[in-house]
């Protein structure tokens, strides 16, 4: 047995939720599929007094399309994501990028609201809601709100959430006939903790790409935009976009350190290489 | 609020379980401690090596990454189940016709995963297979031969339906 000790709730609403967050605080941690948290737990890095088990609250785990975008509740499994016609239609960044997430037995357990609460850097799921332009749906005491990728994801594992907050959903454009996507990332071994990735949307108007957002990650304490690169391709024809220019851009854009599994320069290196092989995907359609 | 023990039921193997658990106590401690079904393995009981496989619910996840307490009510099925039903005696035989396994540590694990992938019907190309398997460590047989068994096992079951 390696975690200390903790109480458990399992709670059956998101009020019965916020009042045990607002009563313990810090000393509270929500678990959902626990796939990041269980390890932590297991390693001592996290010592909670509670563990708020929200895997009981129904009306988390649907997919639908709501307005303009498609919504996927915090409790959808990985799994779930990837099987789901819904996704794969309306939110193709994702059906791209999901196998890339760990192993089947994570992604069973694994869900999307926890991938993007614990905002891990090396995560693929936060990459693409702020490729995506997406947003996130809040629960909270005052009752709900919504922020946008761009303002979520704050520092590391820091994001707008509160204590006494719980994601309850997250909101992604749904794609249109314009409509482009891709996704690379490099990783010693399938499944494994990309060394650096790169999720990327925009839309082909005529014969030009608009609208372009890039999102690494692994590079930066949070997943970050490459917004000199998206500048230098923003407006620009398909067919010859400059990707010899939006390469040498991600020296302004990207400061990665270096770790014991990629040193800087490899990773500025690989930055590059992704960056060409993401924007070979823009020119075509998205399957 | 304060308890960190509580009582559990749940469906084991397909046999009812009812225990008082830690809540602490991540599903393969439970099975392997206080149910002595000790085919579950625990290797870096933080996720990564896929030793401590089992079936939740009909999916496979991580004994090492869920608790016990999580499984009240839960159907919970472990290698000794799947063997016992021989749900996956084919597979099993594979293995040891091609050598897939030496030490056999991870073998349930690997079983476990490779079942899965079986359940979905078919023949997975031998990448799709390297693929469901790779979140299982094999620091013995250089997973080709697993991936034959796996391969062995598809190709008989498509043959006998077809």
């Amino acid at each position: 047995m390696k975690p200390s000790s903790f109480a458990y709730a399992k709670t059956r609403s998101l009020d019965e939720t916020i009042g045990l967050l607002e009563q313990h605080r810090d000393e509270a941690r929500i678990i959902a599929g626990g796939q990041s948290l269980m390890a932590l737990l297991n390693l001592r890095l996290s010592a909670p007094k509670l563990l708020v088990d929200i895997n009981g609250i129904a009306g988390l785990d649907g997919i639908a399309l709501d307005g303009g975008d498609l919504k996927i509740g915090a409790l959808v499994r990985h799994s779930a994501a990837q099987k789901s016609p819904l996704v794969a239609r309306h939110a193709p960044l994702l059906a791209l990028a999901l196998p890339h997430v760990a192993h089947p037995a994570i992604r069973n357990r694994g869900t999307v609201g926890g991938s993007i609460a614990l905002a891990d850097p090396a995560a693929e799921l936060p990459a693409c809601l702020l490729a995506l332009g997406g947003a996130v749906e809040i629960a909270g005491p005052g009752g709900m709100r919504t922020v946008a990728a761009d303002d979520f994801f704050q520092g590391l594992y820091q994001t707008a959430l509160g204590p006494d907050e719980v994601l309850t959903a997250i909101r992604l454009p749904a794609a249109g006939e314009t409509t482009r996507v891709a996704f690379a990332e490099l990783a010693r071994r399938h499944g494994d903790f990309a060394l650096v990735g790169l999720a990327a949307s925009a839309r082909a108007e005529g014969d030009r790409l608009e609208d372009l957002r890039l999102a690494f990650l692994s590079v930066a304490l949070t997943p970050v935009r490459a917004r000199r690169a998206e500048t230098v391709l923003n407006g620009q024809r398909l067919g010859s976009l400059p990707v010899d220019e939006a390469v040498a851009a991600l020296a302004d854009d990207l400061d990665p350190d270096g770790d014991i599994h990629a040193s800087r320069e490899m990773k500025m290196h690989l930055a590059g290489v992704l960056l060409r092989r993401v924007a070979a995907q823009l020119e075509r359609p998205v399957p | 609020m304060n308890q960190t023990s509580t009582r559990i039921t749940l469906t084991v193997n397909g046999g009812r379980v009812d225990e008082t658990v830690e809540c602490r106590k991540t599903l393969v401690d439970f099975l392997r401690e206080d149910l002595g079904l000790t085919g579950s393995h625990v290797g870096c009981e933080h996720g990564v090596c896929g030793a401590c496989t089992v079936r939740v619910d009909g999916s496979i996840v991580r004994g090492c990454l869920i608790l016990a307490v999580q499984c009240d009510g839960a159907e919970v099925e472990t290698i000794e189940g799947l063997s016992d039903s021989a749900e996956i005696a084919d597979l099993q035989e594979n293995f040891i016709a091609r050598n897939a396994l030496q030490c056999g540590y991870c073998t349930p694990g690997m079983l476990m995963a490779a079942a899965e992938l079986l359940a979905e019907g078919g023949v997975p190309s031998r990448e799709a297979i390297r693929e469901y398997i790779s979140g299982n460590y094999c620091r013995c047989t250089g997973y080709q031969a697993i991936v034959d068994a796996v391969e062995a096992t598809a190709r008989q079951r498509a043959g006998r339906t077809s």
